[in-house]
Parts: C-alpha cells; structure tokens; sequence
C-alpha cells in the first residue's frame, strides 16, 4: 500500500495524459513556440544577409551613379592671333612657346562676354576669378585645340569645358551655399552665376565619357579624372593571368589526376595547393616584390610583374576546378578510347580534355574575375593609382610600363582628400562590377549550355 | 641580338622541325604511314620539341645564372672607399646597374656613340648630366668607380649576351639536326614524345611548390636580415609601434603586439556578425527553406563572397563609418560619444563579418546537407521537433565541420588587407574600446612597403617579418581546418 502511494505521488507526468489531445498542454506549448522561434531566427539570418547585399548594391549604385554625369559649360572663345601667334606664320614650334598661361585671359574674356550676353556683371574685380568656375584644365584644353588646328587661330570657337568639381558638386547637391562659405575655390556668388547660366543651358549636366576612358588626373582636379588607363592596365594583366595559369593549370591538373602515381610527393604537391588557395592575397604581394622585383630586376608597376603575381595567385582555382571537372569525365571514355588502341596520353589528351572544357573554361572565368577584383598584391609591386595617367604607346609598353589597374586606381580615390573623388570612386566600382558580372554571366552560361552528366 | 628575335628565331625553327620531321617520316614510309612506328604528327612534334626545349632551357638557366656571376665580378671592382657613409654595397650596386642602363639608353637615343659609352670618365665629364639629358635620373654624381664598374658591367653583360645567343642557337640547330637524323622509320617517336610532355606537365604541377617555396623563401631571407637590424626579442613583444619616417636614423619601436591585438580584436568582432548569420541562415536554407526560396537565397548571399574587399573597403569607409559615428559618435544618435572618426575596429569588423557570411553559411551548408538523413528520421521518429532535431542531432553530428569552416573564415578575416587599410585606421594601439582606430598586421605591411622606400632599412623589412607571422598564423588556421573537417568525413564515409 505504501509502495502504491508513494508511486502514485511521484509520478507527476502522469497529470499530462488526462488533457486532451486536441487542446496542447503547457510544455507542448513551449516546445512549439521554441519551433517556431528557431525557424524564425534562421529567417531573420537569411533576410539580414539579402538586406546586407541589398544595402551594399544600392549604395554603390545611388553614390556611383552621380559619377558618370559631369557639369560642362559651353563657351565660346575667341582665339585672338596677336595673343596665340604674334609672327602671324602659324609655325607649330612657335605656337608651341605659348603656354596655358597665355591662354587663360582668353577664357576669362569668353566668359565675360558670356555674362554679358546673359545680362550679367562680373562681381569679382579680378578677371581671373571668375575662371575658378571652370575646372584648372580649361587652358590646357584650349591649347591642345590650337595646337591640334592652328588654321582656326582667330576665329571665335565653341568650347565644352568641364566645370570645377565645386560647381559640379553644386549641381549635384554635394557643395551648398554653407559648405563653400570658408572653401577658398569658390565663392557664393559664381553659385549665382551658375544658377543663371544653368537656366540658359550653359551650364549642364550630361553623361561623361571621359571618366571611362580618360586618365587618372591630379589631385586638385577632380572633374576630369577617369578610369580608363587603369581599365588599360588590368586588361593587360589579364592577358598575362590567361596567358600563363590557363595551360600552367591544365597541365597541372592533367598529371595530378591522370598521370601522377598515389604517393608521397604527389599528397605533397595537393597539400601544398589546398593551402596556397587559402594564403592571405598580401603575401603573394610580399612574393611578387622579393622575386620578380628585388631578384628579378622586372620593372616595378608593370602590369607585367602584377600579371604574374595574379598568375601565382589565381592558380589554385584553377587547378581545383580543373581537376574536377577532369573527375567529372566519366571513366568509360577513357577506358573505350585505351580500348581501341590510344596510349594514355592520346585517351586524355584527344577525349577526357575537350569533355572537361566547358568546366575548366568555366573555372578559369571565376578565377580571372577572382584576380580582376584583387588590390593588395597591386599595392606592394607599385601599381599605386596615380601611375596611371598615360595611354600605353604600344603593346610592349601596356605590358612593360608603369601603369595601375581598376582596384588600386579606386583605393587612390578613395583615400584622397577631397570628396569629389569619392563618387569617382563608387563610379568605378560600377565599372568593376559590371566586368565582374558579365565574366561571371558567361561562366554560368558555359556551365548550364555545356554540362554534361554521366 | 635582343631576347624576343633569339625567342622567335628558335620558335621559327622549331616550326620548320616540325614540318620537316613530318616530311621525313613519310618519306620514309613512301607514302604509307601504316609502316611507321607512330603517327607522322608524332615524327614532326619531336623534331620541334627537340629544337625547342634544350634551348629555352639554356636561356632561362642562363639568365639566372648570368646576373649573380657579373655581380661578383663588378662588385670585387668596388674599393671600401667607394661606399658611401651608410650605405651598403646592394646601394652602390643598384647605381652601377642604373649608370649601366642609361648608358645604353644613351646610345640607343644617339645621344653617345658605343665608342663614346665605353671610354667617357667622370673626369672629363659630367655624366650625370649628360644622362639626364636623355631622361635617366641619377641620385647623386656619379663616383669615377660606379663609372668603371657601369662600364665594365656592360661589357660582361654584352659576352654574356652575346654567348647566350650563340649557344641557344647552336643547341637548337643541334637539336633540330639531330632530331631529323633520328627520324626513321622503326624510330618511336610517340613514346618520346608522350614522356617530353609528361616532364612538362610534372613541371606544371611542381610550379605549385614552387611558388611556396618562393613565399618561403622570400619571407625567410628578408625576415633575418630584418632580425640583424632589429632585435626579434623586441619585435614579438615589444608593446609599441612607432616606425620612424625619416628613413635612416633608427629609433622605431617595431613591436608587433598592437598589431596582433588590432588584427585579432576586428577578427573577433568579424566573426562575432558572420558566425551567427551565417549558422542560423546555413540551417534554415538547409532545413526549413522551400526549394524555391533555397535556390534563390542561396546563390544571393553567396553573390557577397564574389564582390572584391576594395568594394567592401570603400562601403567601410563611406557609408558604415560615418553611420556608425552617426549613432555612437559626439553629439550623436545615443550621445555617448564613444566614437571620434570613422575608422574603427567596429566599422572594419562590422563591414569584414558581412564578408565573411556566405564563407560560414555554404561551408555549413554543405556540412549540414552531409550529416545522413536516417539521423534526422530517428530523431522525428521519437518525437522531438524540427529545432531539437537540429540542436541536439544535426548540429552535433556537424559540428566538427563547423568548427572548420569557422576557423577557415577566421584565417581569411585574418589575411584580409583592403577593409582594414581602408576602414581600420592607422593608429597601432592596445585598447579595449571597439569604437578606436586601431590597425592590423596586414595594413602595416602595406603601409610599410608601398613608397619608395628602399629594402635595406628596418622599416621596410619589418614588412616581410610581418608577413612571415602572417603566413604562419594563417596557415596554422588552415592546417588546422583542414585536419578537422577530414576526420569528421571519415566517421560517415
């Protein structure tokens, strides 16, 4: 009887079973909202990581947009002789003499006039003022004009000429009234000017194709820095990383997966890529600066030597891909194509590797846009960003002279100081992603079209 | 005669080999190739590969070669006197060579005859100038021994050029000769070949350790002349970083331990964002998720890991800095004012976490998609929910995994160099306060290396002992990784 009693006093869940099925009890309540909670965690991670990307884009795009417009001003300047070929014998090494300097009064006589037509005065009692509404490279503009047509010397031209990037950024929203009130670049009343001069289309905004293909500039001129030799560079680049790691990796991954007997130095060598895929991008930076540049003597900065460092870097993925899209082969082509007399070489060469292309094609895409995206390793061999400021002359000097590539001309921008760059920089990014995401179109595109399953 | 005409005349004739063995063999087996022993391909390729190989051997062994043997025949031209106070002989060297390559670009310009190269003397003129002219800048006035050794360096580098080409060429019309003579018909010309290729592929597959070698290598040598200028005791603890800009003159501090602290500290932070993110998104794709929204969210997130860091870096610097000072700043959103600029741990960890989610969440994934199915039915089967399942089975059974690709996503936090540079700031310091500028181990290498500075002071070659502890450390995480995840797969294989 005591044991009975004792029994039914501790068996407490047995309170459980006398509710209904149909209505849940507390701790099923619990476990339920636990369920539902745990599910609704992983939610909130995958929507928090869609929100970061959706950030992330939109940022790029709402700041690197405003990098592709750039304010013009039209002006029409008069191309006096007595000022640009006093001889009057239109000799190129005379008109050579004259530099920007000589130029500038003329542009600051076509904006006068221009005010005037637009029924304004000069506020300022330098003439000269008035011309830090234009970007510093006006003058130089002029000039190459002339120098480029001398027949035209005397007559009154029309110019396109970049605003300054304080007038740009005004136009922008970027510089206000308040912003310039102690910037020593611009004062409020050329905003007052512009405000009219934008009304009658003289000042515009309109899409920039300088900054795609113009050279990187200095820093106090903002406006006409552009991306395009730095594009130059990493094209070149690539030349090299497709040059060397496509067939350097091929045949790497032929023999390890076709040819190389099970033993220690073949672990040996797989050891070794596994880890070289995952050795931090700056020590092959370290790599490319002690080999190729200290021992070797190649030129720093050129996209050569970044070429190579790339090279190293972007080899372990394509000798993984490679070598599984190898494996991905089914082995009864191999063993049909030994079967009717073709030695080992001729089975992978004439029947496995052609099989296998869509899938290394595939990997070495992901591998170059991999590298296209890559800085640091740039940083250390000297592809600094303000390098690039001329067009390579020719193929030999794309290859061997100094010269930057997309990522590192952004990191220039985005480490300067003034903030006209920044939306150059973003700009550029644009640029990048775009590359990036054509690359890895095709790549997918190959892979869905070409795929095959054994 | 430059190395792209020696290149292209050994292509050249490797291309006639080839035509010319393909030729032979069939000629050899009037017209019916059945009687020969391999294919005429075969005959034609080893006739090019003879020509070709031996002779770009020669030239590659030769270029490595030629420069160590001139050096030492310049540099023993070199008297004790000639080396300036400070200066080492890797300096003079470096200008013999720079003296050396002006004065052929002078005479390429026209603006020196060779005659003229080869006997002017500082004595009589002034070289310098007459280099500049001609857009070769030289640091100082040229020594009358840096003159002499320029000039006697041009003249060893022109024999030696010149006797590489000549041996190139003869190796190469050897080879061609002999290939041909070779060609008969009972010769195996497929077997030859298939084994030259085969060396070529092992040579491919060793360029792998190659390259580790060179990363050895490279940080080895530069790491120990580093240690001969700065005492290594003061580099692993020293607990200042305060590298002086002037160049020479010592009095850097160059302990590496703020460094580590900052690098270790963003890691933390990095992970801290990735690993929960990552984990909570990995389960859910893999076992809540309906297959439409799994094929769609998946590849999005896995979109993060393919944007390059400087995209990360700039997003760090512009956007997530200012926000973050916006909120913990001065005068900000919560008034604490814990935060001065931008650049901090925070912003860098913050911006290196989003970065790092797609490498925990498909790692994960695909550890979690491995644990087999009949664990997860038993677990149902005795009434447990979904999350308890997974708590209590899955994650367990996966667990090794996991810690893997978490060490595998904290190696990469570790290396990665363009979020720091960017959003970390400069300041190396020992602090506790995540909203500091504080800097890590990789945007000190890069802000030691990149300038000109040049490789024999303290400040430079601290990088490459910065990069040495880097490459441990990263591959220690790896090894590590690696070892883990295997012997978690044996358990189910």
């Amino acid at each position: 009887m005591t044991d009975a009693t004792a029994g039914a006093s501790t068996a407490q869940p047995r309170t459980r079973t006398s509710t209904s099925l149909l209505t849940p009890d507390s701790r099923t309540r619990r476990r339920n909202a636990a369920e539902r909670r745990f599910k609704i965690y992983g939610l909130i991670a995958v929507s928090i990581g869609l929100l970061f990307l959706v950030l992330l884009l939109s940022t790029i795009i709402f700041n690197g947009l405003r990098g592709f417009q750039q304010t013009f001003v039209t002006v029409n300047v008069e191309l006096l002789e007595e000022k640009l070929d006093k001889n009057g014998n239109r000799d190129p090494a005379d008109l050579r003499k004259v530099s920007t300097f000589g130029y500038a009064p003329l542009i600051d006589a076509a904006l006068e006039s221009k005010l005037e037509t637009l029924g304004l005065e000069n506020p300022f009692a330098k003439a000269s003022d008035l011309r830090k509404m234009l970007s510093a490279g006006a003058p130089a503009q002029v000039r190459d004009f002339v120098l480029e047509n001398p027949d035209r010397i005397g007559e009154t031209v029309t110019f396109r000429m970049l605003a300054s990037s304080r007038v740009d950024g005004y136009l922008k929203g970027r510089v206000t009234r308040e912003s310039i009130e102690r910037d020593k670049n611009l004062d409020a009343a050329h905003l007052d000017l512009v405000d009219v001069m934008r009304e009658s289309g003289t000042v515009r905004k309109s899409f920039n194709w300088d900054f795609i293909l113009g050279a990187d500039a200095s820093e106090s001129r903002p406006e006409s820095a552009g991306i395009g030799v730095a594009m130059i560079g990493s094209f070149y680049m690539m030349l090299v990383v497709l040059g060397l790691s496509l067939p350097i990796g091929v045949a790497a991954s032929i023999y390890l997966e076709e040819f190389a007997p099970k033993n220690r130095i073949t672990d040996f060598i797989e050891v070794n890529i596994s880890n070289l895929a995952a050795v931090p991008s700056i020590v092959f930076g370290i790599l490319g600066l002690a080999v190729f540049i200290q021992f070797a003597h190649l030129p720093q900065s050129a996209p050569l030597v970044g070429g190579l460092v790339l090279t190293l870097m972007t080899l372990p993925t394509i000798i993984i891909a490679t070598r599984a899209s190898l494996k991905a082969v089914s082995p009864s082509i191999r063993e049909a194509a030994l079967g009717v007399g073709a030695s080992r070489m001729q089975a992978v060469f004439h029947h496995v590797l052609p099989l296998a292309a869509p899938g290394i094609l595939t990997g070495t895409i992901i591998g170059l846009a991999q590298a296209l995206g890559e800085t640091a390793p740039l940083l250390l061999i000297g592809m600094v960003g303000f390098i690039a400021s001329n067009y390579p002359e020719s193929i030999v000097d794309g290859f061997m002279s100094p010269n930057s590539a997309m990522p590192a001309q952004i990191f220039e921008w985005a480490k300067r100081a003034d903030p006209a760059y920044y939306e150059r920089a973003w700009g550029g990014i644009i640029i990048l992603l775009c590359f990036l995401v054509v690359m890895n179109a095709i790549a997918i595109i190959l892979r869905r079209r070409f795929e095959r399953r054994w | 005669m430059p190395l792209i005409w020696l290149l292209a005349a050994i292509l050249a004739l490797a291309l006639v080999g080839y035509v010319l063995g393909r030729v032979r063999a069939k000629a050899q087996a009037k017209g019916d190739i059945r009687d020969l022993h391999s294919l005429p391909v075969y005959y034609g390729t080893n006739a090019a590969l003879a020509t070709m190989v031996p002779a770009l051997l020669l030239i590659v062994v030769w270029l490595l070669v030629q420069p160590l043997i001139i050096n030492g025949q310049v540099l023993s031209m070199i008297p004790e006197s000639a080396i300036p106070e400070g200066g080492s002989l890797g300096l003079v060297m470096s200008d013999v060579r720079r003296v050396a390559d002006g004065l052929d670009i002078a005479v390429e310009q026209g603006a020196m005859t060779v005659e003229q190269a080869a006997s002017i003397r500082t004595e009589f003129t002034d070289v310098r100038e007459r280099l500049g002219a001609v857009g070769v800048a030289l640091g100082s006035n040229v020594e009358p021994e840096v003159l002499l050794a320029a000039q006697r360096y041009r003249v060893l580098s022109a024999t030696g050029n010149l006797m590489m080409t000549i041996a190139a060429l003869l190796l190469a019309v050897g080879g061609f000769l002999l290939a041909l003579r070779m060609t008969h018909r009972d010769f195996r010309a497929r077997n030859v070949v298939e084994r030259a290729v085969l060396m070529l592929l092992i040579g491919a597959a060793s360029i792998a350790i190659l390259t580790t070698i060179g990363i050895l290598f490279s940080l080895i040598f530069n790491t120990v002349e580093f240690f001969r200028l700065y005492p290594a005791a003061e580099f692993f603890f020293g607990s200042t970083w305060a590298p002086s800009f002037s160049g020479r003159g010592g009095g850097s501090e160059l302990g590496v331990l703020p460094l580590l602290w900052g690098t270790l500290y963003i890691s933390i932070v990095a992970l801290a964002v990735a690993v929960p993110i990552g984990l909570f998104a990995a389960i859910y794709l893999s076992e809540y998720a309906p297959p439409v929204v799994r094929s769609v969210a998946k590849p999005l997130i896995e979109v993060l890991a393919g944007i390059p860091t400087i995209v990360y870096g700039l997003f760090a610097l512009l956007t997530v800095g200012p926000l973050l000072v916006e909120v913990f700043g001065e005068g900000g959103f919560l008034g604490v004012g814990w935060m001065q600029g931008g650049t901090a741990v925070m912003t860098a960890g913050l911006v290196m976490g989003i970065m790092l989610i797609p490498f925990v969440s498909s790692l994960s994934d695909d550890i979690i998609n491995a644990v087999p199915q009949a664990m997860r039915d038993g677990s149902l089967g005795l009434g447990a929910t979904p999350s308890e399942t997974i708590r209590q089975v899955v994650l367990p059974a996966a667990l090794p995994g996991i810690v893997g690709a978490i060490l595998l996503a904290a190696s990469r936090a570790i290396g990665e160099t363009m979020i720091v540079v960017l959003g970390a700031g400069a300041a190396a310091r020992l602090s506790l306060n995540p909203f500091e500028a504080m800097t890590t181990v990789t945007a000190k290498i890069v802000s030691q290396l990149t300038g000109d500075s040049d490789f024999a002071s303290p400040e430079a070659l601290v990088a490459f002992a910065l990069g040495i502890t880097l490459f441990v450390i990263t591959l220690g995480l790896n090894v590590l990784a690696l070892y883990i995840v295997r012997k978690y797969r044996e358990q189910y294989e």
